[in-house]
């Protein structure tokens, strides 16, 4: 059922049945490298350019995620995914050979959240018995679409983050698994005005802060009901302006708070600055990290809200500022 | 209320971390020094087995671009980049990684649309403007020399 202004919570059972993250070798060489389904230390992953790459990395995510839930490609009724590249190539050249029937979807780095809260929309509506949920990123093809080429030389800004080589997927069915996806707060378009693409956390965290905020509020919560709150790629500036927004309202969560862009690399020895990025970057830390603790029963129940930066060259360039959004979708435990 | 998001601009700057520029300044000067210095010892080097100084010149820039676009394909310019900024940058061995790093990045696309397009994707509004600034100038000089 609906609730608020933007909540949906599921009265449905809607089971997350398997997952699976794969990263590249900087991500695996990071804290959280032990931690990954499948480490590849090819930059290409066996392809022949960085947008094939990152294809070649949604293909390993989704027949790992399949064979980790235990079902076959059949039974997936829908995919939901998407990935940074123009028309979501990555995902289009990814998925094509499963031939299962794609809903290809844009949020930039909020897609996670965007691709599970579809997904659970339609398992609770009685569309589907089984979907997966992904996306990525890719480190190679993010610089060149987005910045200069990688053999360019010049300086990153501190406040600029590192786009994650990686990628999660998420199998959702109706009957049994480790955990439960109980609700959803979809994010609006939260826009400051801010203009510096070398900034994403700042650009982000106001979305971030306003989809938590009426998260607590539709469903009439207190931040402490979520053992944590886990933002998708704020870095270090934006989870800082995302604590200090909070407060201003009167919601206290520095000590729930985790961000996957700070937990996934170590900033003082890989030369990260401001911490990580990408699609990849909140899929792989939930298909590690997260889901882990949650299937060990750890934490009993988290916020997951992968912030997106809706950065455009063209808008950019045109003098335009930088929107943010933010998905939150709430993950139970099962374990009892 | 809401005084962080009145004043985001000037919010966002006082929690981001700024960079040093005396010490930006001092690697500028380190490596982009270090790299003119190599380029007088080649010209040096080249007059005193015979080469008149112009030639001399031409062939300094020669070596130095082949340099630069071999540990660009390296991807050895780029690190030194990251550490030198500017020193990097000004030479004429940062106009060469300028255009060799998009021509590589750009290869799988094709020659056509991929290297011939987009090759100077980075270094074109240095050609365009550079040209136009010297029109600029070379006609405040003519006129100098009419009146």
């Amino acid at each position: 059922m609906f609730l608020g202004s933007a909540s949906v919570s599921f009265d449905e059972d809607i089971f997350i049945q398997g997952y699976a993250s794969v990263v590249g070798k900087k991500e695996g060489e990071g804290p959280l490298g032990n931690l990954f389904g499948e480490v590849v230390t090819d930059p290409m992953f066996g392809g022949d350019s960085w947008e094939d790459a990152e294809s070649q990395l949604q293909m390993k995510l989704v027949t790992a995620a399949i064979k980790d839930s235990g079902l076959k490609d059949s039974d997936i009724r829908y995919i939901f995914a998407g990935d940074l590249l123009g028309q979501l190539i990555a995902t289009s050249f990814g998925v094509k050979n499963f031939n299962i029937p794609l809903f290809g979807l844009y949020g930039a780095c909020s897609t996670m959240g965007e691709a599970l809260s579809l997904g659970s929309v339609s398992l609770a509506a009685g569309c589907a018995e089984h979907v997966l949920c992904m996306t990525s990123s890719h480190f190679g093809g993010a610089e060149k679409t987005f910045r200069f080429p990688l053999d360019y030389g010049s300086q990153r800004k501190f406040s600029a983050t590192w786009t994650v080589t990686g990628g999660g997927a998420v199998v959702l069915g109706t009957a049994g698994g480790f955990a439960k996806i109980t609700g959803i707060t979809t994010g609006r378009i939260v826009d400051y005005g801010y203009k510096d693409k070398e900034n994403m956390g700042a650009c982000m965290a106001p979305a971030a802060a306003d989809t938590i905020l009426r998260n607590l509020e539709d469903f009439n919560i207190a931040p402490d009901s979520y053992d944590r709150i886990i933002t998708g790629d704020l870095g270090l500036i934006g989870q800082r302006i995302l604590l200090d927004l909070l407060e201003e309202k009167g919601y206290s969560i520095s000590n729930l708070h985790m961000d996957c862009g700070i937990e996934i690399f170590d900033g003082h020895t890989q030369d990260t600055h401001a911490g990580a990025s990408g699609c990849g970057c909140s899929a792989s830390v939930l298909c590690s990290l997260i889901l882990k603790n949650i299937r060990d029963g750890i934490w009993k129940k988290v916020l997951f809200v992968p912030t997106g930066a809706l950065f455009s060259p063209v808008s950019s360039n045109e003098g335009d500022s930088i929107p943010g959004i933010a998905h939150a979708v709430v993950i139970e435990s099962e374990c009892r | 209320m809401d005084d962080i998001k009145k004043n985001y601009d000037d919010y966002v700057k006082s929690v981001t971390p700024t960079t040093s520029l005396a010490k930006n300044m001092w690697h500028a000067f380190l490596i982009g020094g270090a790299i003119c210095l190599f380029g007088q010892i080649l010209i040096t080097l080249f007059e005193t087995i015979g080469t008149d100084e112009e030639t001399a010149g031409a062939y300094e820039i020669i070596l130095l671009v082949f340099l630069a676009v071999m540990l660009t394909g390296l991807g050895i310019y780029p690190k030194l980049a990251k550490y030198a900024g500017a020193g990097t940058l000004v030479p004429i061995t940062g106009f060469a990684n300028s255009v060799s790093s998009p021509a590589i990045e750009f290869q799988k696309e094709g020659q056509i649309f991929g290297v011939g397009c987009r090759i100077f994707s980075i270094a074109g509004p240095v050609i365009l403007f550079g040209i136009l600034s010297s029109w600029v100038l070379g006609l405040l000089y003519w006129i100098g020399s009419v009146i």
